[in-house]
């Protein structure tokens, strides 16, 4: 067997963990599945799409970084997209999920959410069409780091970009203030209340630590695969299914749990093929849904 | 004229399958409260099962069973509701959103298995020459369009009829017992999960049986028949018609069928051609839109008995 599927495995991993962190903080939170998470992707991937468009219109062509396929403008780019996404998700709850999480039936916001998704995605097929498009066309040598393993520049940068984020999110949620409030009430909304936790800005910074990450992924699929309106639902069952088996509400289980899908995706490519990779996270899903539903880290629910 | 009545009953029959889907829906949603992401899966596995069993047999891949059509549906909804059984099994001690992730899971791998599983479902190319009811009139195409109006109205009747007295005898009592006050009826010893599973599981033959009927219809079923977008139209046809009203689910679907031609006829008369592709997308939107602003302001749907145009108003 080929060990190249690890460094491949180990990409599309910390991919659908950046996701599955939003799927799992919204879960635990606002207590739902969103289904429009993977539209939040697409739609920061199609942002960042967008405001490089406008740079290269304004500054005209610049050179890319060292061996890297984008340059400054891309970083820049990434960043306006977080923000776009972000605000996105504020308005969609200001003007959906808030109204219905109100009236308390938690299956209702789920339904709204896959409305949402279908919208979101139908609209940016009639903005953008549905044809792939791609941040850079060149294409990159990859590199061999020994026992048979190539990697791309790119994706070295991808893997230590996923290592950052991964590491600043932890300790967030484990040192901030912002953090601890956001834990405490997802362990306990009512007792949070009562202690005086601004609930309104634990809802806000849920959804923007979400939507941003769920941005990143979204640029990171874009610059090592290509940029599609379904790329988010192509994703979401993945994202499911990682933050599943790393146990809802834990950060860090969400990625473990998306590398192990990641991984198993990849070796399963080699053995029976690429088209059957679609099958794997929910094979993944079954099992841990029917042998262990709170996952690796999970709480059992209350 | 003719051609006109023609096409009526050729609306009718499409807008009446998406009815008969749209009761087994009313069955896991409006009356159990199950959640269910994956329609198009369910409605896929009853057609894949229908076809394969019915059809002439077949040089380049199994099945081709030549079994009559009544059994070839009959099969769809056992195997659709073993299926739907098997989901619910899995899930259903779990919190609802659990069942959500996992339907939508089972429509991804229906999908891939009907993509790729090429000696058994054809691969991107579907099964053809699926045998329709009553063949042999197809040189009438009026006379054939309206057997086709009858024999799909049949199945609709007697589907909603059946539902309508499951829904008062004692297994729907129970069903109901759990929607309105779940401990009282659990104390009454009535096992939660066990009730939710057979509603589930009944709910997914009607789907499996509404595809096998489907795809008799047409005579060809493909992948791309089964995409979201079949799960999405289904909801809001059991939104705009009302969840929990069997009558609500078959009305709104012919409203929502209606509004879903009328809008794609409109936007192909009036949109240029390059454009069209978009023009389709833009009708999801609206549809998803539309969807959402009826959560919103009237959770309770047009058609049902607490409707518009219902007997009793809340």
């Amino acid at each position: 067997m080929n060990l190249q599927f690890i460094v491949d495995g180990l990409i599309s991993g910390s991919l659908i963990g950046l996701g599955a962190i939003g799927i799992t903080l919204t879960y635990s939170i606002l207590r739902f599945s969103n289904f429009a998470h993977g539209d939040f992707m697409a739609w920061g991937a199609y942002g960042t799409l967008s405001v490089v468009a406008a740079i290269g219109a304004l500054v005209g062509t610049t050179a890319p970084m060292g061996a890297l396929s984008f340059g400054w403008p891309l970083i820049l780019a990434a960043i306006a997209g977080m923000i776009m996404t972000a605000c996105l998700a504020l308005v969609l709850d200001w003007l959906l999920f808030a109204r219905l999480r109100d009236r308390g039936q938690s299956i209702i916001v789920v339904m709204a959410s896959f409305g949402a998704s279908m919208a979101l995605r139908s609209l940016l097929e009639f903005i953008f069409t549905s044809s792939p498009t791609y941040f850079s066309r060149g294409i990159q040598m990859a590199i061999p780091i020994g026992f048979g393993i190539r990697i791309t520049p790119d994706q070295m940068v991808m893997l230590a970009t996923t290592i950052i984020l991964v590491t600043a999110m932890h300790l967030f949620m484990q040192r901030s203030q912002t953090g601890r409030e956001m834990r405490a009430y997802s362990q306990n909304p009512s007792l949070a209340r009562v202690v005086g936790i601004d609930t309104a800005r634990v809802v806000r910074a849920t959804w923007i630590i979400g939507a941003a990450l769920a941005c990143a992924a979204g640029v990171m699929v874009g610059i090592l695969v290509q940029i599609r309106p379904l790329m988010g639902l192509d994703l979401l069952l993945p994202m499911f299914a990682a933050a599943i088996l790393g146990g809802i509400g834990s950060v860090p289980g969400a990625v473990l749990g998306g590398l192990i899908i990641g991984l198993s995706e990849a070796a399963a490519v080699q053995l029976i093929g690429a088209e059957w990779r679609a099958a794997i996270a929910f094979a993944i899903l079954m099992a841990v849904l029917l042998v262990r539903p709170t996952g690796l880290f999970g709480r059992a629910e209350r | 004229m003719i051609d006109l009545l023609g096409y009526g009953a050729f609306f009718m029959s499409s807008a009446l399958i998406f009815g008969l889907i749209a009761l087994g829906l009313n069955l896991q949603w409006g009356q159990t409260g199950l959640f269910n992401v994956g329609i198009a899966g369910f409605v896929a596995i009853g057609a894949y099962t229908s076809a394969i069993l019915t059809t002439p047999e077949t040089a380049d891949r199994i099945g081709g069973f030549d079994w009559p059509i009544l059994a070839g549906w009959l099969a769809a909804a056992v195997v659709t509701a073993a299926a739907a059984a098997f989901t619910g099994f899995a899930t259903l001690r779990l919190k609802s959103d659990y069942l959500a992730i996992t339907t939508f899971g089972v429509a991804v791998v229906v999908q891939l298995v009907a993509l790729n599983a090429q000696s058994l479902t054809g691969g991107p190319f579907g099964v053809a020459f699926i045998p329709r009811p009553f063949a042999s009139l197809q040189d009438q195409p009026a006379l054939f369009n309206f057997i086709n109006l009858a024999v799909i109205a049949a199945v609709t009747i007697a589907v909603y009829l059946a539902l309508e007295h499951l829904a008062r005898s004692p297994w729907g009592r129970v069903l109901k017992a759990l929607r309105e006050d779940e401990r009282a009826a659990i104390s009454l010893g009535k096992s939660a999960r066990s009730y939710r599973i057979q509603a589930f599981a009944a709910g997914g033959a009607v789907m499996g049986l509404a595809g096998a009927v489907q795809a008799h219809f047409i005579g060809f079923i493909a992948p791309n028949g089964y995409l979201p977008t079949l799960t999405f139209q289904v909801w809001a046809m059991l939104m705009v018609g009302g969840s929990g009203s069997n009558r609500g689910a078959i009305l709104g679907s012919v409203v929502v069928w209606a509004i879903w031609v009328g809008a794609g006829a409109f936007s192909a008369a009036v949109v240029p051609g390059d454009w069209q592709a978009r023009a389709a997308s833009l009708q999801i939107v609206a549809i998803g839109v539309m969807l959402c602003l009826i959560l919103l302001w009237r959770p309770q749907g047009f058609f049902g008995p607490h409707g518009l145009f219902g007997k009793r108003r809340l």
